[in-house]
């Protein structure tokens, strides 16, 4: 299996065409331009401020700002990346906000150096992707995710959730495309490890349990 | 080429990109078929790939996209948004200086006079008690001819001292007030 990057939208080859309309006067094109994208906006926001309201409140500023500044968006990568870029930035202005006024510690616990050894070896059986259809499968994940330290969380979120190429997370994030691959090496073993006590050993591989029996 | 399983673990992220050479390829791909663990790794990791990539994982907001598509036409040039701004702007305005010219009317000093064609009425006595029509913009002499007042309505004549209605903008009447005048 190779992870290839996201589809491109069939309205891509438009999308610079827009773009420029939009800055030679027509503004109210620039709803149209970024409503592919606004699910990507949100969730990005949201995996890494792990908060509902912050979420929005951030994906809402990120959109303005990018139609704020379309001017200075130069084409040299796609306009998706930009303005997941503009919202890990906005993300992270909040974050610095809330660790000023809340004191919270950035110390990581989760280390970079050396090498990360897996310690669930369970088997799981593919889960279906219509196990997403439902919420507690959805609540897990996210849980899962939310659980990883934020360096991890920013390259597994625009790796692996926004699906942009390795070489465009490093840019998002300003860090080398070397440190991309460690820390998402890194997020997807965590992942893995957290998410096999629940999916592999709960939900899909044991027989479910009868009617009125106790699991334990 | 044989890999142990910590290379493995160290490699199956690039794996799965794709990103490994043919040879590291071949010694992985030879390892998973006799380690069941390195394969339980490589399934999950797989399994974790594919799910976060769903867009079923994250459900927009109810309202979210009205939020911010409300806000944007907010912050756009020549949008009804701004064009409220502007009225609301130009109203704000309008009341403060408004109230900058009320202020000035109620002032003890001088009002403006109510015509610019008259002469002012410095040299008329201010304790003089003269007559005012509604609507005029003169001060007369009581009983003056030139007082224009409306027959259809009553009470429409105010009396009073010449000083208040100099004070209230009110100009002599250059016939029957003549003697005060060009001094």
């Amino acid at each position: 299996m190779t992870i290839v990057e996201r589809t491109a939208n069939a309205d891509d080859d438009d999308e610079p065409s827009l773009i420029a309309r939009i800055c030679k006067g027509e503004p109210s094109l620039f709803a149209t331009l970024v409503k592919p994208y606004e699910r990507r906006v949100y969730a990005t926001a949201l995996a890494l401020l792990r908060n509902d309201a912050d979420a929005q409140d951030v994906a809402q500023e990120a959109i303005l700002k990018a139609f704020a500044r379309l001017r200075q968006f130069r084409g040299e990568s796609k306009f998706s990346t930009w303005l997941i870029q503009i919202t890990v930035n906005e993300a992270r202005m909040r974050q610095r906000k809330q660790r000023a006024e809340l004191f919270e510690p950035i110390a990581e616990l989760q280390d970079e150096e050396g090498a990360y050894t897996p310690r669930d070896f369970a088997d799981w059986r593919e889960i279906p992707s219509e196990a997403l259809e439902r919420s507690e499968i959805r609540a897990l994940l996210a849980k899962a995710l939310a659980s990883l330290a934020q360096k991890y969380r920013e390259v597994f979120v625009l790796r692996d959730v926004e699906q942009i190429s390795i070489a465009e997370t490093a840019e998002v994030l300003n860090i080398s495309i070397a440190s991309v691959k460690t820390r998402l090496l890194r997020a997807r073993l965590m992942l893995r490890d957290i998410l096999a006590s629940d999916l592999a050993n709960g939900w899909f591989s044991r027989a479910p349990f009868g009617k009125g029996s106790k699991p334990w | 080429m044989v890999v142990s399983c910590e290379q493995v673990w160290r490699e199956i992220s690039n794996y799965l990109e794709g990103e490994v050479g043919s040879e590291l390829r071949a010694a992985m791909e030879a390892h998973f078929r006799e380690c069941k663990h390195c394969t339980a790794i490589l399934d999950g990791t797989k399994n974790i790939v594919h799910l976060y990539a769903d867009d079923r994982l994250v459900e927009l907001p109810a309202g979210f996209s009205a939020r911010w598509e409300r806000k944007l036409a907010e912050s756009m040039p020549n949008s009804r948004g701004t064009a409220y701004g502007w009225l609301i702007a130009v109203a704000a305005l309008a009341l403060v200086s408004g109230s900058f010219a009320l202020a000035r009317f109620d002032s003890p000093t001088f009002n403006a006079i109510r015509s610019s064609h008259a002469e002012p009425g410095i040299g008329v006595p201010p304790e003089m008690m003269v007559e005012i029509a509604a609507n005029g913009k003169t001060f007369h002499v009581p009983g003056c001819k030139y007082l224009h007042k409306n027959e259809n309505e009553e009470g429409e004549v105010r009396l009073l001292a010449a000083g208040e209605a100099i004070r209230e903008g009110y100009v002599p009447c250059v016939r029957c007030l003549r003697q005060y005048l060009n001094r």
